[in-house]
């Protein structure tokens, strides 16, 4: 446990959680697969930071746990697996967006907006030191459904979702200092498994219509 | 404000002077750091000076058909910088002539001189010309709220429109990290560097180019003219560079207008300065131009960014 005054620590909590909302945003405009990949893993180390530093502040040892598996699994794991995806798929093509990347700034900051006042009640209610960081963590996770909405391909959809889960973990962190151990293992067991459905899903749908947009699975066919 | 002291006129004076004096030495610092970084010699720092002087020394050529509006227009550019300049707190905050204005008539300030040359390059009528006036009104209408939004976040944190007083406030307040603030300056770089027409907007470096937006607008320029336009684009840069001093890295700057504190201010700013220089030739080292079509798609981000500073003020900080 660190001895800080609360307010460094608040200002550096706050701090950590603006950079993830700034990071959210950066996904939401990024045109290139790579580069979003590459923010989605500073996403995952900030989100570990911040619950490193929650642990060390708050003195609680099982949310160093959880910062490892999101290290471990967010920034080195899931990152390498995507990569080796793409290679594998060689689906090094710009992100297409459905709306326009301006428009889509302006929906996510209407987003942020509607997260911000909805989270203001709620925070009232929570304890910790990082209650303040809920109405971010909730426009983290709307701003990642967008995400999933605007993008066209599967690959970036699945960014998005995983991006999406980065926002609930630091929601848990913020509103409660974290869930249960078994809790966080089941999710990042979850994350995982989902991860290999979807990429054996990937195979398929690259398989059948030799593309990864997944307006081909719109389409009725009769053979 | 009744009285106006001594010490705060000659404050004034002196800023104003200053930024007059100084403005080309910064632009041509930052040329010659960019040439540096280029592995060039460069063309060495006092080369605005010499450009100015051989340019008010040449005659000025007039299309025939040029109206008195492009004769008047590189005085009233000239007049608009020097009224920004002497807005923005540079050594002290203490400027008799700052109630005259507040950060939203600097933007007013700011867009009348921009109107004034995209009218004057659409006067002679040449494509050239016309081309650059309206590329430069499409960057100006998406920056200018973007820059908006950031002295609006700044005014958040002190509570008025004064950029003096807002300067005062943010360079008296204990050391703490504003998260809102860190978002306002990355978005009022990407929204200086598009209003000074730098390298993801426009190439300052060329002068035949179809991609030009500034150069577009002063090919017909000449002689004292173009080097009193010269002299207002340098000024331009100096004030927003100062104006980012001012807000986001305020220590330094002399509270009152005592000639101890406003010495002392001098060579910190001199510095703050110098080092913003090297930062914007790096940051034009490392990007391309972009095409002009992304550009609303820069400023876009750059007003998001602001807007979100507020927002976290709003929840965060407040």
């Amino acid at each position: 446990m660190i001895d800080l005054s609360p307010a460094l620590v608040r200002q550096i909590i706050d701090l950590l959680a603006a950079v993830l909302l700034l990071l959210s945003f950066a996904m939401l405009s990024q045109r290139r697969i790579l580069s979003l990949i590459d923010l989605f893993a500073t996403q995952g180390f900030v989100l570990a930071l911040s619950t490193a530093f929650v642990a060390s502040v708050t003195g609680q040892p099982h949310l160093y746990w959880s910062a490892g598996i999101t290290l471990g699994l967010k920034v080195l794991f899931l990152p390498w697996a995507l990569h080796w995806l793409i290679r594998r798929l060689n689906v090094k093509w710009d992100v297409e967006t459905l709306l326009n990347i301006p428009t889509t700034m302006l929906v996510g900051i209407v987003l942020v907006i509607l997260a911000f006042n909805v989270a203001q009640p709620v925070s009232e209610l929570a304890g910790t030191v990082t209650r303040g960081t809920l109405g971010i963590a909730l426009a983290a996770v709307l701003l990642s459904f967008l995400m999933m909405i605007t993008r066209s391909k599967a690959l970036s959809q699945v960014i998005g979702f995983l991006a999406m889960e980065n926002g609930l973990f630091f929601a848990a962190t913020a509103a409660t200092s974290g869930m249960p151990m078994i809790v966080e293992l089941g999710i990042a067991l979850d994350v995982l498994v989902g991860m290999i459905i979807l990429v054996v899903f990937f195979f398929q749908i690259r398989e059948r219509f030799d593309s990864l947009d997944i307006h081909h699975l719109e389409k009725l066919k009769e053979e | 404000m009744t009285g106006i002291s001594w010490s705060g006129t000659i404050a004034q004076l002196t800023e104003l002077a200053l930024a007059i004096v100084v403005a080309p030495l910064l632009t041509g610092w930052v040329n010659q750091c960019r040439a540096w970084l280029q592995n060039k010699r460069g063309p060495g720092l006092l080369r605005q000076y010499l450009v100015l002087r051989k340019l008010f020394a040449k005659d000025a050529v007039i299309a025939d058909r040029a109206s008195p509006l492009f004769r008047a227009t590189p005085y009233v550019l000239f007049g608009c910088m020097c009224m920004a300049a002497a807005i923005v707190p540079t050594l002290g905050t203490e400027l008799p002539y700052a109630p005259v204005a507040d950060a939203i008539a600097l933007v007013g300030i700011l867009a009348l001189a921009r109107v004034a040359l995209a009218l004057a390059a659409m006067d002679i009528g040449t494509a050239f010309g016309t081309l650059g006036a309206r590329r430069e009104m499409m960057v100006g209408f998406l920056a200018e709220p973007a820059l908006l939004m950031v002295l609006f976040a700044a005014s958040l944190l002190s509570h008025t429109s004064s950029l003096a007083t807002t300067v005062e406030t943010l360079s008296q307040r204990e050391l703490a990290i504003y998260p809102s603030l860190a978002f306002a300056g990355v978005a009022f770089t990407m929204v200086s560097l598009a209003e000074n027409a730098r390298i993801p907007i426009d190439n300052p470096a060329t002068h035949l180019e179809l991609t030009m937006i500034h150069e577009a607008m002063i090919l017909e320029y000449s002689g004292r003219h173009l080097a009193l336009i010269e002299w207002a684009a340098s000024l331009k840069l100096f004030v927003y560079s100062c104006i980012g001093i001012a807000l986001f890295f305020p220590f330094g700057i002399a509270h009152g207008g005592d000639i101890v504190g406003l010495l002392l201010a001098l060579p910190a700013l001199l510095a703050k300065l110098a080092i913003g220089g090297v930062v914007l030739a790096l940051i034009e080292i490392l990007s391309a131009k972009m095409r002009i079509f992304r550009a609303p798609e820069f400023l876009g981000t750059a007003f998001m960014l602001a807007v979100l500073a507020l927002l976290i003020h709003a929840l965060l900080e407040s």
